[in-house]
């Protein structure tokens, strides 16, 4: 061993969590979560009815930003109200269930971007989350999924968005590795939704012009696509102003494309011009300004840069401060837990807490629904491996975080009529044809490695002919018809529909499998105090209690058609012989229960013991005991029955001891409490040494194995197994000597 | 005058104010065969009724955005993504800008036209005009 150091440190410096640095907070680059010592005092002046000064700056020191949030995110008669209220009755607010939401975002209309962060900041974690639950716009939480691979395969494309529809997400967004392929993408994950849930959005995270081109032909229904920062140099360098981008919202709702913006901490001090301000304060200049600039949402929550965030102290605690401004701020919020926060699972699940306890508008901006080889959006915090600990996570809190259970082969006849229909429009518009062989993988493949490579020179020519012949939702929805999938095929005409009527550019809105936009105009969160707003019960807590994968208890233990092993002789008497070994087993034992936890059959398990015994030269006798179930007394039992004063304690889910006459019930010789390692030759093991105890011998106890996870991957059938056992206890009951029924009788 | 609690969704309990860019009634649109492309869009008119609806939700500054989109509805994707690119930073001087102010004036616009306007005036103290 090396001679200075801690093996132990060496070795957690080999384990996930240290691959990430962690660093102390550096304010002068904005490497500081929150109370940033450059970020302004707050500050709110009202003349005349507008704003003069936002922050400690003058009108004629502001710069782009500062404008527009003092001329268009402010409201002068909100100020006044919120300009009596402290920071800290304004927290108190926060999280008071008497206070309406309303109240708090008409409040916060009043506030600079500085008291806005510095409010949040005076929350501790947990008053965090009730203030997220509480000021959540819709009132329902959802979630969005993330659909791509690499391989841009459209009959995977199609597979995949149809089980991400069928899992109960509200949107699905796709990218391209090659823009070229977005119509293609953009078609497929269209295709491919509304096979599994009619009313989920799309969108395709391309570049703006292309994205309007896929709106304008009715290929996508939203876009979160619009980042804003919060200095104004990282704005402009990333060739936006306050006006472009609100301007190009504008153009989108035009479409009927519903959009939200992206914000996110972190991001100013990773492009270097942070102007030495906390992640908090620019955030809260983000969101000032992506309400003004009349957006219905933002996805944020440091988003990409998360763990730059969480190298920081505090950052994750600033990273929910933000999903709570973006909610107080009226805005939607998909927050965040798409980019990988950390190596480590225990961290970024903790961090996940903050926003799936409390529930957002969705929990994820894009939950990775396949396998993360196949994540174009670098990778996926949360994949398809992880689908049943999301499934599980919610069942254990009784938490709606918006991904439902579904059995397999409901999955894969969603999978494969979704393939199958992208296949079909395809071959209508004269795409390079999507074979059966690659339907049939699609359908159960792992990722698209499992797939044949496609002729990718001529998928993007018809790519490109889906631009320039403009064809449409529409165009797809009538091939679908013609090609007998009529039920996708008035799917999608409904979504073309919605965009004629425009209800779900209205604030958290998401769209029903019947078609009806569910949105915070219609839906909104009025959360006062237990026992109002969203919860999870009735029939949808029933459904996201059933797993796929939990079983039914009253199987277990007993299989079907066991037959008994013993037959019950006469009442036990005392034995005489002094090599007389007693194995006594429990009530159920090779009866009402006939095998072991581990699966050993009871007439196995009996007979290693009875041939220990023998081989070491007792003679055994079976007792069962008929007054308790707890291997404690069916041992002391058997052994104020042994001639020799020494018995073997046998319960039927296995778990054994030696015991002898003369101890008190609670003591042993030797106790086997790991039923789950047990096997027969430790069970062989047991009958020659109780044996060897009998006869006066010395005496080597057997070995145990130790496993630590015994008790976790099996307590719920120890406590079956020994339910069914104690069922079978007769308080009254004397001994029974038995005889082992021979095999095959 | 719309009722946001009363009338919302309007697809599904105002379908009787909603009409495809060619008229159609809402309810009419049907996968058929006479149903065109151009008929599924919402209209300049929806478009103010959901401006009406954010303003009844109490979301003035969404009700802005949406007034402005009702505007740009009927204007061509190719002037939109042109003013849009010109409202970019350094991409155009005050007298362009101006342009465009009129321009969209001219298209029906007089929301859009006050916002680039309002754009010029504070990319001017900005620097962030073209020269």
């Amino acid at each position: 061993m090396p001679s200075e150091r801690s093996a132990r440190f060496e070795h957690r410096e080999e384990l996930e969590l240290r691959r990430e640095l962690l660093i102390e907070p550096l304010p002068e680059l904005g490497l500081v979560a929150m109370d940033g010592p450059n970020d302004p005092a707050p500050s709110l002046v009202v003349e005349d009815g507008r704003v003069v000064e936002l922050d400690g700056r003058r009108e004629q020191d502001w710069d782009a930003l500062d404008w527009f949030v003092a001329r268009y995110g402010i409201d002068p008669e909100a100020a006044a109200e919120a300009s009596a209220l402290s920071d800290d009755e304004l927290a108190r607010m926060l999280v008071d269930v008497d206070v309406p939401r309303e109240r708090l975002v008409r409040l916060s209309r009043g506030l600079s971007p500085a008291r806005l962060a510095r409010v949040v900041g005076l929350l501790d974690p947990v008053e965090l989350m009730f203030a997220l639950k509480k000021l959540r716009a819709r009132r329902a939480p959802a979630n969005q999924a993330h659909v791509t691979n690499l391989k841009e395969n459209p009959a995977l494309l199609a597979a995949d968005a149809a089980e991400a529809a069928a899992r109960g997400f509200a949107e699905i967004e796709t990218t391209v590795g090659v823009s070229r392929y977005a119509p293609l993408n953009a078609l497929a994950i269209l295709i491919g939704s509304q096979t599994g849930r009619p009313g989920v959005l799309t969108q395709c995270a391309v570049e703006e012009r292309l994205n309007l081109r896929l709106a304008y032909q009715g290929l996508v229904t939203y876009a979160e696509t619009l980042s804003v920062y919060g200095t104004e140099t990282v704005f402009v360098d990333g060739d936006d102003t306050p006006w472009s981008k609100a301007f190009l919202a504008s153009a989108y709702a035009s479409r009927g494309v519903k959009v939200r913006f992206t914000s996110g901490g972190g991001s100013e001090a990773l492009m270097g011009e942070s102007e030495g301000k906390s992640m908090l304060y620019l955030e809260a200049r983000c969101l000032s300004l992506v309400r003004a600039a009349g957006s219905q949402g933002v996805q944020n929550g440091s988003i990409s840069c998360v763990a730059l965030v969480l190298s920081v102290p505090g950052g994750t605690r600033e990273i929910l401060a933000e999903n709570v401004l973006a909610a107080w701020l009226d805005l939607e919020v998909a927050s965040g837990n798409d980019a990988i926060a950390s190596h480590s699972q225990i961290r970024k699940t903790a961090k996940l807490m903050g926003q799936f306890l409390p529930g957002t508008d969705f929990v994820t901006s894009g939950y990775s629904l396949m396998p993360r080889y196949d994540n174009m959006f670098g990778g996926g915090n949360y994949d398809a491996d992880d689908l049943e600990e999301w499934l599980t996570i919610q069942r254990d809190w009784q938490v709606d975080a918006g991904i439902e259970p579904v059995d397999e082969p409901t999955l894969l006849a969603v999978r494969e009529r979704a393939a199958r229909a992208a296949q079909a429009v395809w071959e209508a518009f004269g795409f390079p044809p999507i074979t059966d062989e690659e339907v049939e993988l699609a359908v159960r493949c792992q990722d698209s490695r499992d797939l044949p490579d496609r002729d990718r020179a001529a998928d993007v020519l018809a790519a490109d002919r889906m631009l320039a012949e403009q064809l449409s939702g529409l165009d797809v929805a009538r091939a679908l018809a013609d090609r007998g999938f009529g039920d996708v095929a008035e799917a999608i005409f409904a979504m073309q529909k919605q965009r004629v009527a425009a209800d779900y550019l209205q604030t958290s809105a998401i769209v029903g499998p019947d078609g009806v936009v569910v949105s915070a105009v219609n839906d909104p969160n009025r959360y006062a105090g237990p026992g109002t707003g969203y919860a999870l019960e009735g029939e949808r807590w029933q459904r996201l209690q059933r797993l796929p994968y939990t079983v039914d208890a009253r199987l277990l233990g007993a299989p079907e058609g066991a037959t008994k092993v013993v037959e019950e002789l006469h009442v036990s008497n005392m034995g005489n012989e002094p090599d007389e070994v007693v194995v006594a087993v429990g009530p159920a034992f090779g009866d009402a229960l006939t095998e072991t936890i581990n699966g050993l059959p009871h007439d196995a398990v009996l007979a290693a013991i009875l041939d220990g015994i023998r081989e070491e030269g007792g003679t055994p006798r079976v007792v069962r005991i008929r007054r308790s179930s707890d291997v404690a007394f069916i041992g002391h039992d058997g052994a104020l029955l042994s001639g020799s004063g020494v018995a073997v304690g046998l319960q039927s889910k296995g778990t054994a001891l030696i015991h002898r006459a003369d101890l008190q019930p609670l003591d042993n010789l030797e106790l086997f409490g790991m039923a789950p390692s047990l096997t027969l030759e430790s069970y062989r093991q047991i009958g020659r040494n109780a044996a060897g105890y009998a006869l006066g011998r010395a005496v080597a106890p057997v070995p145990t194995v130790l496993d630590n996870y015994a008790r976790a991957k099996l307590i719920v059938r120890t406590t079956l197994l020994h339910a069914r056992e104690t069922a079978e206890v007769d308080r009254l009951a004397p001994p029974v000597d038995l005889a082992p029924v021979a095999v095959g009788v | 005058m719309l009722d946001a609690n009363r009338d919302y969704p309007l697809g599904t309990r105002r379908p009787d104010l909603l009409s495809s860019p060619t008229g159609r009634p809402f309810q009419e649109l049907a996968l058929g065969d006479d149903v065109d492309r151009a008929d599924l869009r919402a209209t300049p008119e929806t478009l103010r009724l959901q401006a009406e609806v954010a303003r009844g939700a109490s979301r003035p500054q969404l009700a802005d955005n949406l007034v402005r989109a009702a505007e740009l509805a009927s204007i061509p994707d190719d002037t939109i993504l042109e003013i849009y690119t010109a409202l970019r930073p350094r991409r155009s001087t005050a007298a362009e800008l101006e342009a465009w102010a009129t321009r969209l004036e001219e298209l029906g616009a007089p929301s859009n036209a006050a916002f680039v306007r309002e754009a010029a005036a504070v990319y001017a103290e900005r620097g962030i005009l073209a020269v």
